[in-house]
């Protein structure tokens, strides 16, 4: 796994909002079709962090390197070029829109010419249909319908579908199945797997450890914006990182702070 | 066939449409082919109906513009003050007026895209402010504030005269053109699809590379521009403006097209829907004088309508979103 080249690497990032440093001395790679669980509490610097790598914020201190090479994004559409993107727990999906108008927002196949370029309707579903089949959700079929009628999961999964189409390489996914329910972040589980089995350097964005168990090859946890643990897949156990996310503070501990509350405080 | 009918945004509007017919003709006594041969409310649909789409499409992008409402008669002063008051040639008044849609578009745009003021103030605010100018200039130039007109043949031919010496005008015309391309603008183009885009979602929108500013700017200035398009119209037609009028078209205009399926949030609608919303707005307002009711209830009537077409807008949207089903398909390939 370890061979794998890197896409995207930060090297000791600082960043810093004013006199408020949110980052500091981050130390990240991703690979190519490896999946990175970035976890960590609210508040913890994730959404800063992937606001970074993405070219909303940049850094302060500290470097970003793309295939090994110094790149520094001042915009988000240069780091869209670059092939990152970004998917948002709903973002990037149109629920009045059809599924094949949703998928070629802002890169809208045309046919016909000069001022009479229409929008090719029959292109845009077969290939929007074709591509999130192929990430194994099926059930859409009709390129023309709505996308308020899908699910959470299958949203996520057709902007997810829509990234990939469009080169991404690198992969940020934002809590994607924060507000889903089991069978939903199921589905999104697997677009994840799909994504990672095709090359992509996956960045995912969670505070379910069950979740982030089930894809991730490596853990990062950050801590009031620094590094706290950077481990691999296997290295360490559901508690653990579950300890680790709390801020260190052991779970099991406050499990039993909270058993004995209810023991003194029986229900009525 | 009903379903996938139901699920067009312009689906409330048809069926307002013919429900409005019915009730004339039930209840007020229509005789349909008197009503379909008068001018008056075709006429008044044409004036309306030219504002209403472009109305139409700044509401789908997820922005609204009441200053519409001042400037049908700024366009109208314009047009008489320059060439009916300083006698300059038809061309200039007409290209002076529609400068100031352009302006007064442009000042709204901007001020839309670089402000968090929700639009709806924004054009409050031009609006109000605009009458203000167009009385002052009016009085301090002319004097007035009403402005003849004489405007030659070519433009009497082209704006404002009367169709084959009936009563209709050539408004009617123009009102059809503009459905045609704001038609295939919304459906056709890809501008449709960054209009909708934006009104869906506008973070969204801007980070798939939709350039959002500029086609809220350039929505702002369609709207006031063919605002001040039907004031030169009627200017010629009348051949005199007067400062005053205008007002009670903001919510006729923004009647017509929530009727016709627009989401007054934005993200949903169609040309369609806004033609035929407008058409059956017309009906009620100006078919009532062919009806045995009397023509003081015609504001109940567009009331009970409203509510009705919208109610209709809300089930018909939800069957359009929940139209996703799981249907068992043989001939597609099973995947794993």
């Amino acid at each position: 796994m370890s061979e794998r080249k890197p896409v995207l690497e930060m090297r000791n990032v600082d960043k810093s909002f004013g006199p408020i440093d949110v980052l500091h001395d981050i130390n990240l790679k991703v690979h190519e079709g490896e999946v990175l669980c970035l976890l960590g509490d609210n508040g913890a610097g994730k959404s800063t962090l992937i606001k970074t790598m993405a070219g909303v914020h940049q850094p302060t201190r500290g470097e970003m390197k793309m295939d090994g090479k110094a790149v520094r994004f001042n915009r988000p559409k240069e780091a869209q070029e670059m092939g990152i993107a970004t998917v948002h727990q709903f973002g990037g999906t149109y629920p009045l829109m059809s599924i094949g108008r949703n998928f070629f927002a802002g890169v809208e196949p045309t046919k016909g010419w000069g001022p009479f370029k229409i929008f090719d309707r029959k292109t845009a579903n077969e290939i929007a249909v074709r591509e999130v089949q192929n990430f194994g959700i099926t059930r859409i079929d009709d390129g023309d319908r709505l996308v308020g009628g899908l699910s959470g999961g299958e949203r996520q999964s057709l902007a997810i579908a829509r990234a990939v189409y469009f080169g991404a390489r690198v992969l940020i996914l934002d809590e994607p199945t924060a507000a889903l329910g089991v069978k939903q972040a199921a589905h999104v589980l697997r677009i994840v797997n799909e994504a990672k089995r095709r090359g992509l350097a996956v960045i995912f964005i969670t505070h379910q450890v069950m979740h982030a168990m089930a894809v991730g090859d490596h853990f990062a946890v950050l801590i009031r914006g620094a590094i706290a643990a950077d481990f691999r897949r296997g290295e360490k156990s559901r508690e653990e990182i579950a300890d680790l996310m709390a801020g260190g503070e052991n779970m099991a501990s406050l499990e039993a702070a909270i058993d004995a509350d209810v023991q003194e405080h029986p229900a009525e | 066939m009903i379903s996938v009918l139901l699920r067009r945004p312009a689906a409330a509007s048809i069926l307002s449409l013919f429900g409005v017919l019915a009730f004339y003709v039930l209840v007020g006594g229509v005789e349909l082919d008197k009503l379909f041969n008068a001018a008056s409310w075709l006429n008044y649909a044409a004036r309306i109906g030219i504002v209403a789409l472009p109305v139409g499409l700044l509401m789908i992008s997820g922005e609204i513009d009441i200053s519409i409402g001042a400037m049908i008669p700024a366009g109208a002063m314009t047009i008489a003050i320059i060439s009916g008051y300083y006698g300059m040639p038809m061309v200039f008044g007409i290209a002076g007026a529609l400068c100031v849609g352009v302006a007064v578009g442009l000042i709204n745009g901007i001020l839309a895209v670089r402000t968090n003021v929700p639009s709806l103030i924004i054009t409050l605010a031009t609006l109000v402010g605009m009458q203000g100018v167009v009385l002052a200039s009016s009085k301090l130039l002319t004097g007035s504030a009403s402005v003849p007109l004489t405007a030659p043949v070519w433009a009497k031919t082209l704006l404002g005269n009367l169709m084959f010496g009936g009563s209709h005008q050539v408004l009617i015309i123009w009102w059809v053109v503009f459905a045609i391309i704001f038609w295939f603008v919304l459906h056709q183009s890809r501008y449709g699809n960054w209009i909708y885009a934006m009104g869906g979602d506008k973070p969204s929108a801007r980070n798939a590379g939709i350039p959002v500013n500029r086609m809220t700017i350039l929505l702002f200035v369609l709207t006031s521009t063919s605002a001040a398009f039907v004031g030169i119209c009627h200017a010629i037609l009348f051949n005199s403006a007067q400062v005053s009028g205008g007002m009670n078209d903001i919510f006729n205009i923004i009647v017509s097209v929530v009727v016709g399926g627009v989401l007054l949030t934005g993200g949903f609608g169609s040309i369609a829907g806004v033609f035929v919303g407008t058409l059956t707005f017309a009906i009620v307002n100006k078919g009532i004088d062919f009806t045995t009711i009397d023509r003081n209830w015609s504001n109940l009537i567009i009331g009970v309508m409203l509510l009705l077409a919208v109610a209709m807008n809300e089930s018909f949207r939800k069957v359009a979103l929940g139209a996703i089903k799981r249907k068992p398909k043989p001939n597609a390939p099973k995947q794993a």
